[in-house]
């Protein structure tokens, strides 16, 4: 018998919304006691700051230019390679219940695996899962969540926000207080919520197993990602109106827009409404019409969905102790990317390589019967990246790490992160929608991010980011043309092309917007 | 809003014989992945996708000569939409299969047109297989 895994991801959920990172609105104490009790990385990056590319990163173990999952709405073949394959083979049980998103989700004409598992009353096997059974953000779609809701509580389905409008565009609605944009009183009650029902889920199949299985459990929460629309009896938890604003939005408007010309030009472009970039921002919304009691409100909501994947989590590991299998159990909690969250004026995601989307929540704690017995926490600053997860899976299992794989076992300190190179992290964007694209490179080392664009539609190749993380942690200063920093782009820039891979091309097609 | 996708394939075979199968609105479900039946009617199809949407269409172009098929769907959630397949002899004993979608909304172009990418793969692999 071997360590068994539980691998917790959430969806879009920032870096700074856990207690143990400092945030001071959710409350999240079980995910806080795992970093108290494992490792806790602070600056663990993704190889994609959206769903499908990252996850696909997740899964594989490879850079995006690598598996080829380019931008949302190009599937991951199903021909790629998969950690949970490689476990499954080793003899783990396996199973993923959540979010998967490794192939588009709108998909009419069922083309897709994962979105025709639950139709035929079915859960999977696929890429290596034995168990596959699937949720998203709200009830609308073909995955098992959905057809649960519907089956049994009907009346519940049209209580959540409606994410896509009439022209099937992300909508751009305003709701709760403020009118902010995808902020919803959602009437559902808390115990039938996408988050709750992961959870059950999840307690159901480890039910299943005996004792002596060896497990990988991918449990995937489809929160905090928009729209925010936590169910409405747990909304007075906290308060919009008594939060502070968060240290990344900018309440003068002058000197925001001032921060935001500093940077390359699709930035203002979008805050103004003149370039949309992202398909999941929605087209209707304006950024520079966000207020500051906008803000506030989405922080508050968005906290409310942190705490109540806390206490699913809490209930998940309650299930596994009470089978008496925590001692065995290494338990991984990261997301995919993050969430602007009024950083700059700006909300939801897209091709923006600030902290806000890329600086992610990762904790790991190891089994305890693989460590003394008083270990305390630790904590890990040098890069990291979701490359490193699947051969960290791999490395608790004891199975080697397949070639395939292009990140390394995540490391348990930062002497054991400087021994083994932990130098740089690499973070990709590239889309091409309805006549937009935009490409870009990042790296992040040694304090510094740097963000070399390529040409595209609103940039000529020359343009690009640089900031200090030490002496701007909010990233206002674009350092990219200060002539003091010439030496030490020309550096990092080459750093970053000797260290990304080729990209696969062709590339292969965007098959749905998401 | 208004959006637009093409995808193209070279297949090796002819374009005669490529449009006796591309061209026959009848036939789209043998090689469109995703549609399980199409059904017509003068000048009336309807397909039904893999997720059991029935979509009315109407076909507005059965050009033989130019090898060229054009149709519309007439679902109320369109406010426009018209596909396109062009068949281009490349003179070669080989053709150039073009397959087109316009629609409003702008986001069923992007669905409907990865479903035509994935239905021009599996018309050249039938068609190249079958030779």
């Amino acid at each position: 018998m071997g360590r068994k895994i539980l691998f917790i991801t959430t969806d879009q959920q920032r870096y700074d919304t856990l207690g143990c990172n400092g945030g001071t609105i959710a409350r999240t104490p079980v995910v806080d006691g795992l970093a108290a009790h494992g490792v806790r990385y602070e600056r663990a990056h993704p190889q994609s700051v959206v769903c499908m590319p990252s996850r696909s990163t997740m899964i594989t173990g490879q850079h995006v230019s690598t598996h080829g999952v380019w931008m949302n709405g190009v599937p991951l073949p199903e021909t790629a390679p998969s950690v949970a394959e490689v476990l499954q083979t080793a003899g783990y049980r396996t199973a993923i219940i959540g979010k998967p998103h490794f192939e588009p989700f709108l998909d009419p004409f069922a083309r897709f695996p994962e979105n025709g598992f639950a139709a035929k009353g079915t859960f999977g096997p696929h890429r290596g899962f034995e168990h596959f059974e699937s949720a998203t953000h709200g009830a609308a779609g073909p995955l098992h969540y959905a057809r649960w809701l519907l089956a049994t509580h009907p009346e519940a389905v049209g209580m959540y926000y409606p994410v896509l409008d009439g022209s099937l565009e992300v909508n751009a609605m305003g709701g709760g207080d403020t009118g902010a944009p995808q902020a919803w009183v959602n009437n559902i009650p808390k115990e039938w919520y996408h988050t709750d029902w992961v959870a059950d889920r999840t307690i159901s199949w480890l039910d299943s197993l005996a004792d002596d299985d060896d497990w990988f459990c991918w449990m995937s929460f489809p929160d905090p990602h928009h729209p925010w629309d936590p169910p409405a009896s747990e909304v007075g938890r906290i308060d919009w109106r008594d939060l502070p604003l968060p240290a990344g939005y900018i309440a003068d408007q002058a000197e925001r827009e001032r921060v935001l010309d500093a940077k390359p030009r699709h930035y203002r472009a979008w805050y103004d409404g003149r370039l949309v970039s992202n398909y999941e921002a929605p087209l209707a919304w304006v950024p520079a019409t966000l207020t500051a009691d906008q803000v506030r409100e989405v922080n508050a909501l968005n906290a409310v969905e942190c705490e109540l994947i806390d206490e699913a989590i809490g209930r998940v590991l309650a299930a596994m102790r009470a089978k008496g299998w925590d001692d065995d159990v290494d338990i991984v909690f990261t997301t995919d990317h993050g969430e602007l969250q009024g950083d700059f004026g700006l909300l939801f995601k897209g091709p923006y390589h600030v902290d806000g989307l890329m600086r992610l929540p990762l904790i790991w704690r190891p089994a305890p019967s693989s460590r003394p017995a008083d270990a305390a926490g630790t904590i890990v600053t040098r890069p990291v990246g979701h490359l490193d997860l699947a051969p960290t899976f791999c490395s608790i299992a004891g199975v080697p790490v397949p070639q395939w794989m292009e990140g390394k076992p995540l490391p348990v300190d930062d002497l054991d992160a400087d021994t083994r190179a932990f130098e740089r992290v690499l973070t990709e964007w590239d889309s091409e929608l309805f006549g937009v694209g935009v490409h870009l490179r990042t790296i992040t080392r040694d304090g510094f991010v740097c963000t070399t664009y390529l040409p595209g539609t609103a940039h000529d190749g020359t343009e690009g980011e640089l900031y200090d993380l030490n002496d701007d942690p909010l990233q206002r200063v674009n350092r990219w043309d200060d002539p003091a920093m010439a030496a030490l782009r020309s550096d990092l820039v080459a750093d970053l092309w000797d260290h990304q891979p080729p990209q696969q091309l062709p590339l292969r097609g965007v098959e749905a917007p998401v | 809003m208004y959006g637009t996708i093409r995808h193209e394939i070279r297949i090796h075979r002819s374009a005669a014989d490529v449009w006796a199968l591309a061209g026959d609105a009848a036939r789209l479900c043998e090689w469109f992945p995703g549609i399980v039946s199409s059904e017509t009617n003068g000048n009336q199809r309807t397909i039904v996708t893999g997720s059991g949407i029935p979509m009315p269409e109407e076909i507005l172009v059965c050009d033989n000569t130019q090898r060229r098929f054009q149709y519309r769907l007439t679902l109320p959630v369109f406010t426009h939409h018209r596909g396109t397949i062009d068949v281009i002899d490349l003179h070669d004993d080989t053709c150039l299969v073009v397959y087109s979608t316009e629609a409003d909304p702008r986001t069923m172009a992007l669905v409907i047109g990865g479903g035509t990418a994935g239905a021009l793969q599996e018309l050249k692999r039938q068609m190249e297989g079958a030779r």
